[in-house]
């Protein structure tokens, strides 16, 4: 049955590592749904953050395709109820509109968004949250006149006390240079 | 001489100032490697220019084409266990060698692909000659890397050896640009024997192997299938002692053939598509299956809701992404077969299964009198396939190493040769890449040059590498040439026959007079055309100290028995005589 999974991938910094990760989904025909890429907290170490939609097999066949790949470090799979996650939104509307009414605070109040910008032409609102919740505030604005609407990918943060990988590059350190593997 | 420094203590070679592409070719001859195959070209001919210089130390073998020169590659690699070095320019050239590199990608055969590029400078503007040879290759390497300065030629290449030959083996491509052959650095090689990133073998877990062991000693009607692990992992005596103390039954699959000899009293023959009726059917009624160093390949198990769901199954495996991949497994069990072998041996009974290896007799004896019979020792009509490989058995005696295409040929010789030895059956498996046959035997001939090599073909797939014949004469091969000869492309046909009405679409297919094409580069060879002719012929062909080709004349319409049927259950075997 599909659903939703969050792949975490850590890995080395190298060009062309991307491409041999998004190879790997688009061979089985699936589409990446969100995907964030940055430094991770542990210095040269790169994180990817990826949401696809699929069954469990499926999720962890990826995984361990991708977990191949000789830059990459460690890759899991998570179901939504592992991790917390987040996607930040921004939205641009015309001053002038939101001057004309009086449901703007209602509106940041009841999204927990706040103003970024503000200026005599238009105004930037920011929104973090899940994409249904960012996607509610669009639409509340919409008949406002959204000039612009941006959404980034997803960040996530397991619900485990420490990132999978800490005590794995722990174990590397200490030199045991062929850690077993689950 | 004086005494060693510290860092060539640590296996680091002393700082000179060279080129990249002396930089290059010391690599590779620090690396081991003796014998290049390749194809110059504009990008990569600083590194030709280069190859002068260290004639005594690489031989580099002209090809007729880039095709020729990985496929050979790759059946060099095949049958000495070392990796095969390729060398082609920038676009068509680096192009030209893609159907080679995945094909070891499926075979896991390793491979070092260096391929010349533009100029630094010029990556991205889509100069002449310029292909993303990295992004195009992606998807078949084990791993690839851009060189574009000279100063990363050393790292670069002790990574490439490194990752192509340990763990799960496979190609590996270094693209380089023009200018990083050209500059000079201060050079110093540093073999790599780790990366952060790669764990090549999984640790071995005690827990697991006395799992196995478990179900082992448990089995009634335990069933082994031997992959082509075994050999990669150079395990064959491990695998030897394993099979011998427990007594099991044991099947292969195609690329696993040759790891132990045919003859050994628990050899059942080959699973698959094409395979013998015994392990296909036993699969669907033994106890436990215990897959060793092999895949679960499609054409290994049929359809997979149906594929020995009765039994409990091992899968012993060095690459953690072929666990449950595609069959879910009871035991694994992780890491190089010949540490995992080699350990469940003391926890394995001794034990015999003479009642369970007689229902295998019981249907090779089936398969004998419906297909074998009449593969082997036909009396009328033209000459069948399976003869040409009953008298290379009578004369080679399994000393031979044979190299095949892809078809009805490659299945008949897998299915009649008797293998004796190790390394000694080079074919293009999950790849099925037609063309491969003749170059491979190349590369074979020149990893064993004592040996004799045998490469057997089609008269289709001969066709697409035929160009090979001018580096096999020019180099004096002794690589001697079967081309079996149906006028049609025969396992396409034998599928139209069977499951298109026998509507022979583009199948029949002219060949040239292949004896005459040796001869015109001074290859002997004869055509058979009658059963009486053949083993006169095969003696000569055989016992020339020259390259040889045989062009035998067989039957248009022979099929390849017994068979699993696409989507069919493994046990569901036809045999051809159904109808009849």
């Amino acid at each position: 049955m599909n659903q939703e999974f969050t792949l975490t991938i850590f890995s080395e910094n190298s060009i062309g590592l991307l491409n041999r990760i998004t190879i790997i989904f688009t061979r089985r025909k699936l589409n990446i749904e969100s995907l964030t890429v940055s430094e991770s907290a542990l210095k040269g170490v790169f994180k990817f953050t990826i949401v696809v939609n699929c069954d469990e097999h499926m999720a962890k066949n990826l995984t361990k395709q991708i977990e191949k790949q000789i830059d990459v470090i460690r890759a899991f799979y998570l179901r939504a109820d592992e991790i917390l996650h987040q996607e930040i939104a921004m939205y641009k509307i015309e001053t002038k509109s939101l001057l004309e009414t009086n449901l703007i605070e209602g509106i940041i109040r009841r999204y927990n968004a706040r103003i970024l910008e503000l200026t005599q032409d238009y105004t930037v609102i920011e929104k973090t949250g899940h994409k249904a919740e960012t996607q509610e505030l669009f639409e509340q604005l919409k008949p406002y006149g959204v000039l612009q609407f941006v959404r980034s990918g997803r960040v996530s943060i397991t619900r485990l006390r420490k990132e999978h990988l800490s005590s794995y590059l722990e174990n590397l350190e200490k030199g045991h240079r062929n850690p077993v593997m689950d | 001489m004086g005494a060693q420094t510290i860092e060539e203590k640590k296996g680091k070679t002393a700082t000179k100032h060279i080129s990249g592409s002396d930089a290059l070719l010391q690599s590779l001859i620090t690396e081991g490697a003796s014998t290049i195959f390749g194809y110059p070209g504009g990008a990569i001919m600083p590194l030709y220019d280069k190859l002068m210089d260290y004639t005594k130390e690489l031989k580099h073998i002209l090809t007729r084409h880039e095709q020729g020169a990985i496929h050979a590659a790759q059946g060099y690699a095949r049958v000495t266990g070392e990796p095969g070095v390729c060398f082609a320019t920038s676009g068509p050239g680096a192009t030209n060698l893609i159907t080679g590199i995945a094909d070891a990608y499926m075979d896991s055969t390793p491979l070092i692909c260096i391929t010349g590029q533009v100029f630094s400078h010029l990556l991205g503007t889509d100069g002449f000659q310029e292909t993303d040879v990295v992004g195009v290759t992606m998807p078949v390497t084990k791993w690839n890397y851009q060189i574009t300065k000279a100063e990363e030629i050393p790292e670069a290449i002790a990574k490439a050896y490194y990752i192509a030959c340990s763990g799960r083996p496979g190609p590996v491509v270094i693209d380089i640009t023009k200018d990083a052959m050209i500059n000079t650095f201060d050079y110093s090689y540093e073999k790599c024997t780790y990366i952060r990133s790669y764990i090549p073998e999984p640790k071995v877990k005690n827990p697991q192997i006395e799992a196995a062991a478990k179900l082992i000693n448990e089995a009634k009607k335990p069933l082994i299938v031997m992959g082509q692990g075994v050999i990669l992992g150079n395990a064959e005596e491990e695998f030897l002692e394993f099979i011998n103390k427990s007594g099991i039954p044991v099947a292969s699959t195609l690329l696993g053939l040759s790891a132990i000899p045919n003859d050994h009293p628990q050899f059942t023959g080959t699973v698959g598509m094409h395979g013998n009726a015994g392990p296909n059917i036993k699969t669907n009624e033994c106890d436990l299956l215990i897959g060793i160093g092999m895949r679960f390949d499609d054409r290994v198990t049929g359809v997979v809701s149906k594929y020995a769901t009765q039994a409990k199954k091992i899968h012993f495996e060095i690459d953690k992404a072929e666990i449950n991949k595609i069959i879910q497994v009871d035991a694994p069990v992780l890491g190089n077969v010949k540490e995992t072998l080699a350990q469940i041996i003391d926890f394995v009974q001794p034990d015999q299964y003479p009642e369970w290896l007689a229902e295998f007799a019981a249907c090779d004896k089936v398969e004998y009198d419906r297909v074998v019979k009449d593969d082997l020792k036909p009396t009328e009509g033209k000459i069948a396939m399976g003869e040409v490989l009953d008298q290379l058995n009578e004369i080679s005696n399994g000393n031979a190493i044979v190299s095949t295409d892809v078809g009805q040929h490659q299945m008949i010789a897998m299915r009649y040769y008797n293998f004796k030895r190790t390394r000694t059956w080079v074919t293009s498996g999950g790849l099925g890449t037609m063309g491969f046959g003749l170059p491979a035997a190349m590369g074979a001939q020149f990893g064993c040059p004592d040996k004799k090599v045998v490469s057997i073909s089609g008269d289709g797939g001969f066709q697409m590498t035929m160009q090979e014949l001018g580096t096999i004469a020019y180099n004096r091969l002794p690589v001697k040439m079967i081309v079996l000869n149906n006028n049609y492309l025969g396992m396409v046909r034998q599928w139209q026959e069977l499951f298109f009405d026998e509507r022979y679409s583009n199948t029949p297919i002219s060949s040239p007079d292949f004896v005459a094409l040796a001869a015109s580069y001074k290859i002997k060879g004869e055509t058979v055309t009658s059963r009486e002719e053949l083993s006169g012929a095969m003696e000569r062909m055989y016992n020339s100290d020259e390259a040889y080709i045989l062009e035998i004349k067989v039957a248009a319409k022979g099929n390849v028995f017994p068979m699993v049927p696409a989507g069919a259950s493994v046990s569901d075997v036809i045999y051809g005589d159904e109808h009849k």
